[in-house]
């Protein structure tokens, strides 16, 4: 309850009759007026609890907010999709530089037995190398089944011995000097450091990450354009509140910073809806991978896509998505105002 | 305080609304706009508020020339100027008071040193008991007082009203007027377009005619 001290502005300005009429408007005074103005005042919330000056609710209003949502829920997949072929690529470059294979073919008049020791005893020898391992003839022939068969008889064919070499990735070995070592005691066997499939799977790596982003770009081109398009909706239906606020004098930048405080909350809220469930997508997704990681049949999936979890910048990225997609509606919504109010001055000009 | 010199008016390539107005608006006067329907009168209103801008001729408001305004130099001339519309331009969404008071919450006012002021002013055009209505629910009388009691409630230099008694009982209508000399005996200056004839006849003041957008200076001894 607070008690007016002094005359009031009305009281200063306006007089004592008003249209209420002689009969009423004299008889108060200034007492009474405090009275009446002190019980009104626990009536009224305060400034920050005021009705906001934007409506609050409004179909286009809605609308925004249901679309803001979808297109962040869209937006935070195809992020994670874009995080996890990246993170994904990145384990496959990974394992693969690890690792050197060496070849060492059946030569007529050598004993092939002999010259994988040899092999085996050279690569050895050779700094930055962490591990030999000989493929024996039966995982050899195993390889070949899948092209094959597993009916045909391969004992026959000059089937190529393997040597599967783990290198160690922090000081990698001279491996200039480690194919002149076995050229000169197996001078038939090769070393394939996967170059060529680390280039290609870079390659390939990096032309989807590419096109995730590019894809991820126009999502979130189309949240722009979809902000933008629903929010000048919903500011038609709020062109009167616009007038009125520009003609009781409030400056543009004070009109734009309520649409903006508006249009803020309202896209905050739908991305948010939108990215928390394409985040409980990545979860499940996570879980159901691993859940299957049992089954045999998904060697090969896990082989391409590791686990089939985003990483987390997969996460980050998509929390931050929901206030990129918010903040640009808050500018979305603040350049139409400005405009709008440009134009409401801008008639009849000279 | 407000000078109009040879000004003329067109929307589009149509012909001039208004044509060759020159008169001046001193500090403290009191004059009726009148003229039939489409004769201009809410395009003077509007050039007087700064929503419109001449095709021809000087305005200078408060000393300022209007051709030399940027839009950002607008909002502070406009709060020296308070306009009740013809349709009230009331926003359905808040309540009488919030409609009240928003020239002075836009103004950033602290609620708090506006409150009292509100109520008052509230009481003061007869509204007390509809204090926390909607406009929705107001008949077209409160709402035209309400528009009013916005139009007043940061004592504006100039008070402008668009046939601020179309929608009020003859009684209502003179009860207003009576608010508006009360306001111009303070010291605001009044222009008030109206077509009501006995409105005039009842409070003698300097007449501005528009006939065909042209404009005729009566002036009234008190």
């Amino acid at each position: 309850m607070t008690a007016t001290k002094g005359p009031s502005r009305s009281q200063r300005s306006f007089g004592k009759t008003g249209v209420a009429g002689s009969s009423a408007g004299s008889s108060v005074g200034a007492s009474a007026i405090s009275l009446l103005a002190s019980l009104f005042s626990g009536l009224f919330p305060n400034q920050a609890g005021s009705s906001s000056i934007v409506p609050r609710s409004s179909i286009a209003g809605s609308a925004l907010a249901y679309l803001v949502c979808i297109m962040a829920f869209l937006a935070s997949l195809t992020l994670g999709a874009v995080s996890m072929v990246s993170d994904t690529a990145k384990g496959w470059q990974n394992d693969i530089a690890q690792e050197i294979t060496i070849q060492v073919p059946p030569v007529e008049g050598r004993d092939l037995e002999v010259d994988l020791e040899t092999a085996r005893q050279i690569v050895s020898a050779q700094a930055g190398i962490s591990d030999v391992l000989v493929i024996d003839a039966a995982a050899s022939t195993a390889l070949l089944e899948p092209w094959l068969g597993s009916d045909m008889d391969l004992s026959a064919l000059p089937v190529p011995r393997l040597l599967s070499v783990s290198i160690d990735a922090t000081s990698p070995p001279d491996f200039i000097a480690l194919k002149s070592a076995l050229a000169a005691q197996v001078p038939d066997a090769s070393v394939d450091n996967h170059t060529l499939w680390l280039d290609r799977l870079s390659g390939m790596a990096d032309a989807t990450v590419l096109a995730g982003l590019v894809v991820f770009g126009l999502m979130l081109l189309a949240t722009v354009l979809t902000v933008i398009f629903a929010t000048r909706g919903a500011m038609a239906g709020n062109s009167d509140v616009i007038e009125v606020l520009h003609f009781v004098g409030a400056d543009r930048s004070y009109i734009a910073q309520q649409f903006q405080k508006h249009f803020l909350i309202l896209a905050l809220k739908g991305s948010a809806v939108g990215a928390v469930n394409a985040l409980l997508v990545f979860l499940f997704a996570g879980w159901w991978s691993q859940a299957a990681l049992s089954d045999p049949r998904s060697d090969q999936m896990s082989a391409f896509f590791g686990s089939f979890s985003v990483g987390l910048s997969g996460y980050i990225g998509t929390v931050l998505l929901v206030f990129v997609i918010a903040f640009l509606a808050a500018l979305t919504s603040r350049l139409t105002v400005m405009r709008h109010v440009g134009t409401l001055d801008g008639s009849a000009k000279r | 305080m407000i000078r109009f010199e040879n000004v003329g008016m067109r929307y589009g390539p149509d012909r001039e609304v208004l044509r060759d107005l020159t008169f001046e608006l001193e500090p403290g006067s009191f004059q009726f706009l009148t003229g039939p329907s489409g004769a201009g009168k809410t395009s003077l209103l509007r050039l007087l508020f700064l929503s419109l801008r001449p095709t021809r001729g000087l305005i200078k408001i408060f000393g300022r020339d209007v051709a030399s305004l940027k839009p950002d130099d607008l909002p502070a001339l406009r709060r020296r100027i308070g306009i009740v519309f013809q349709d009230f331009r009331l926003l359905n969404h808040l309540t009488l008071y919030e409609n009240v008071a928003l020239p002075l919450r836009v103004r950033g006012h602290d609620e708090a040193s506006y409150r009292n002021d509100v109520v008052d002013l509230i009481k003061w055009v007869g509204l007390a008991e509809r204090v926390h209505s909607l406009p929705s629910v107001l008949s077209g009388g409160e709402q035209q007082r309400a528009a009013v009691a916005r139009a007043l409630i940061d004592r504006p230099e100039l008070l402008l009203a668009d046939e601020p008694t179309g929608n009020l009982d003859p009684n209502l209508a003179h009860r207003l007027l009576r608010l508006f000399v009360e306001l111009n005996r303070s010291g605001t200056s009044v222009v008030l377009a109206t077509h009501d004839v006995s409105l005039m006849e009842r409070f003698p003041a300097r007449q501005l005619i528009l006939q065909d957008g042209l404009l005729d200076v009566v002036e009234v001894a008190a």
